[in-house]
């Protein structure tokens, strides 16, 4: 799909979050963990966009900052072309209706003191005025579609396993009809077997609500599985970007090579060559100077520690940002 | 005895109230010298709580209510539930170690790296001097690939990463030479980067210093990478057991069929996963059938009334299905 063709919903624009650190009696800012350093990328309706990269990447700050939930240090985010950055707090809670998020841990996220029908009607009635009819009508048509029966609505949080609290936890946030839902790693916190049911569902979900979803993971086989468009993070920068599948068979930047090289084959006759890095990931707080990955770099040359490499297309709607493209299978 | 460890017929129970409820039902492993062996099942299966009981430090209210487990020790046999706690302890670190899932919290925050390798050092070898130590310490950090291990030596765990701080540990549970290593989740907190690096490591130990490894994991490619040998768990108890060759091309029990296709047909044609239905029944919960029978596709009637056998199928692969054996568990 070129740029033209796609329609556009979410639109980010040079995000950046910094968190201050704070330090001594009168808590002085002493420096910035730069979390989120430039990010840009588009999601277009009815599309799935992968983040993926490594723990302290950023890939949850962005998503959180996205739906203003931290709020962005830089950069603006656009959806359904309304800035969202410039919207005060009024605004953003009747836009939030039309944008959710869904959280990773299902035992945290749901709150304990609340039984199915409070969880699941709570958002309705933040954003909606309606009949008691047809509040209970809403509610038991969401219910049916997660799989669960109307007894099930009475019972606490930890009555259910954790597939069932994410099943919850996915209904909560679909209730409103919302066409934006960001999901920060919804099945990293479950068992394999669990896992599937839940993929599966929220795959169906998608493609009957038609959903535009960020799907945050670290997982590269669950995001290979479910993304149509996928964007690889390394210390808080988009480092490769585009189609799941390009990206997958012809990775372009050494990180992505890595990445993809370091997951478990699951097959014993055929075990993975792993393209092993080096060392761990530099401490945000202070980045190293030009490309983010090139103290680990297999490739790194002069200018790689002086400039920063910018996100550039090296083949249709495959963009990566290196200075020395390795062409890889 | 042929074999490094045998465990026959464990059994560990835990208290709900005040009635006994069993999360190991007869359990019985074979870790051979110098093998690396896989255990893997879903939470709540109890791989975990097998570990622990090898190392004898169950915690309260789980108990062993029988079983025995035997180990081919550097001074002969020894059977490690029989032994009094001065005997065991003489055997934690020193005969068996083990690595723990989360690495950020299993080393103590208040002691540097330094005493914590020292620790594990002085205990088995009172006669050791300071500069003994220093060295056995820095050589292990140098052959778990630290970088600067003087500097780290003298860190605090807080001021390390997820990576360095597994190294350590893996550091500290391989310095007194130990014949059995028990690892049980030692990548599932990191990165796949980072995995592949420890993963690469224990490997490398296991060559140098003619160890055996149990790992368990819940990750089948973690398995297929680094195994030998492998039991499925399932609901306390094992399901299928082979060599790892064996278990992923010839599978014949449904439970491990299901995990490796709903892992194997992420990235596959169809977009649909593969899923197994319902959920792991919890302990106490089990039915006097086939455990795994309410979530099976190929369930008959006979599943529900007896208990398969985990009997062996060919040479070596051992499976609990009726659909491999008729023999009923006694």
């Amino acid at each position: 799909m070129s740029e033209q063709k796609r329609d556009i919903l979410l639109d980010v624009r040079h995000l950046q979050v910094y968190f201050p650190i704070k330090s001594g009696l009168f808590k002085k800012v002493v420096g910035h963990v730069h979390a989120v350093e430039d990010v840009s990328f588009t999601v277009a309706r009815r599309e799935v966009f992968a983040l993926v990269g490594e723990s302290g990447c950023g890939k949850s700050t962005t998503g959180s900052a996205i739906l203003r939930l931290i709020e962005p240090t830089g950069g603006e985010v656009y959806f359904d072309g309304e800035n969202l950055s410039a919207l005060n707090e009024e605004q953003l809670r009747l836009k939030r209706r039309d944008m959710q998020f869904i959280f990773q841990n299902p035992y945290a996220s749901l709150n304990p003191r609340m039984n199915v029908w409070q969880l699941l009607s709570e958002p309705l009635k933040v954003h909606f005025t309606l009949s008691p009819e047809e509040l209970k009508n809403r509610v038991e048509e969401m219910l049916a579609r997660i799989g669960m029966t109307p007894d099930q609505l009475w019972r606490y949080p930890h009555q259910f396993s954790g597939g069932q609290k994410q099943r919850i936890s996915i209904a909560r946030a679909l209730i409103t009809h919302p066409s934006f839902v960001v999901a920060d790693e919804p099945v990293s916190a479950l068992d394999v077997s669990i896992q599937a049911q839940i993929l599966n569902l929220m795959m169906e979900l998608q493609q009957e609500m038609e959903l535009s979803l960020v799907f945050i993971s670290h997982d590269l086989n669950v995001v290979r599985h479910i993304s149509n468009r996928v964007g690889v993070m390394y210390l808080g920068s988009l480092m490769e970007t585009g189609n799941t599948e390009e990206v997958y068979r012809h990775p372009a930047h050494p990180y992505t090579q890595a990445l993809l090289s370091a997951v478990p084959s699951h097959d014993p006759a055929n075990k993975s060559k792993h393209i092993v890095l080096e060392g761990d990931v530099p401490n945000p707080a202070s980045p190293p100077t030009g490309c983010p990955f090139h103290t680990r770099c297999a490739y790194c040359t002069e200018e790689c520690r002086q400039a920063k490499p910018q996100l550039r297309e090296i083949a249709p709607d495959h963009y990566a940002a290196c200075h020395h493209m390795i062409k890889g299978d | 005895m042929n074999n490094l460890l045998e465990i026959r017929n464990l059994r560990i129970t835990t208290l709900r109230g005040k009635s006994k409820v069993l999360l190991l039902d007869k359990v019985d492993l074979d870790i051979p010298h110098k093998c690396s062996f896989g255990i893997v099942g879903e939470s709540g299966c109890g791989k975990s709580i097998t570990a622990n009981a090898i190392m004898n430090m169950l915690p309260y209210p789980l108990s062993i209510s029988d079983g025995d487990i035997r180990y081919d020790s550097r001074n002969g046999e020894v059977e490690l539930l029989k032994l009094d706690k001065k005997a065991i302890r003489a055997i934690r670190g020193q005969e068996i170690s083990m690595i723990f899932q989360e690495p950020m919290t299993s080393l103590d925050p208040i002691f540097t790296v330094e005493m914590q390798m020292y620790e594990a050092l002085a205990f088995h070898h009172p006669a050791m001097t300071r500069q003994e130590m220093r060295d056995r310490a820095l050589e292990m950090l140098h052959r778990v690939n630290i970088p600067r291990p003087e500097q780290t030596l003298a860190s605090y765990p807080h001021q390390l990463s997820g990576g360095q701080l597994q190294r350590i540990m893996i550091a500290i549970a391989l310095i007194n030479d130990p014949r059995l290593l028990l690892a049980d989740e030692p990548t599932t907190a990191l990165d796949v980067t980072i995995q592949a690096q420890i993963l690469r490591l224990m490997n490398d130990l296991k060559e140098q210093n003619d160890t055996s490894i149990v790992m368990i994991t819940h990750d089948l490619g973690v398995i297929a990478e680094t195994c030998e040998e492998v039991a499925v768990f399932y609901a306390g108890q094992i399901v299928e057991q082979a060599n790892v060759m064996e278990l992923f091309h010839h599978t014949a029990h449904p439970y491990t069929l299901g995990l490796l296709q709903a892992v194997t047909s992420l990235g596959g044609e169809s977009r649909m996963l593969y899923t197994i239905p319902g959920i792991v029944p919890p302990g106490g919960q089990w039915s006097q059938g086939c455990r795994f029978a309410d979530r099976c596709a190929r369930c008959t009637e006979r599943c529900r009334e007896a208990m398969p056998a985990l009997t062996e199928i060919s040479p070596g692969h051992k499976c609990r299905c009726f659909l491999n054996s008729e023999e009923v568990e006694a």
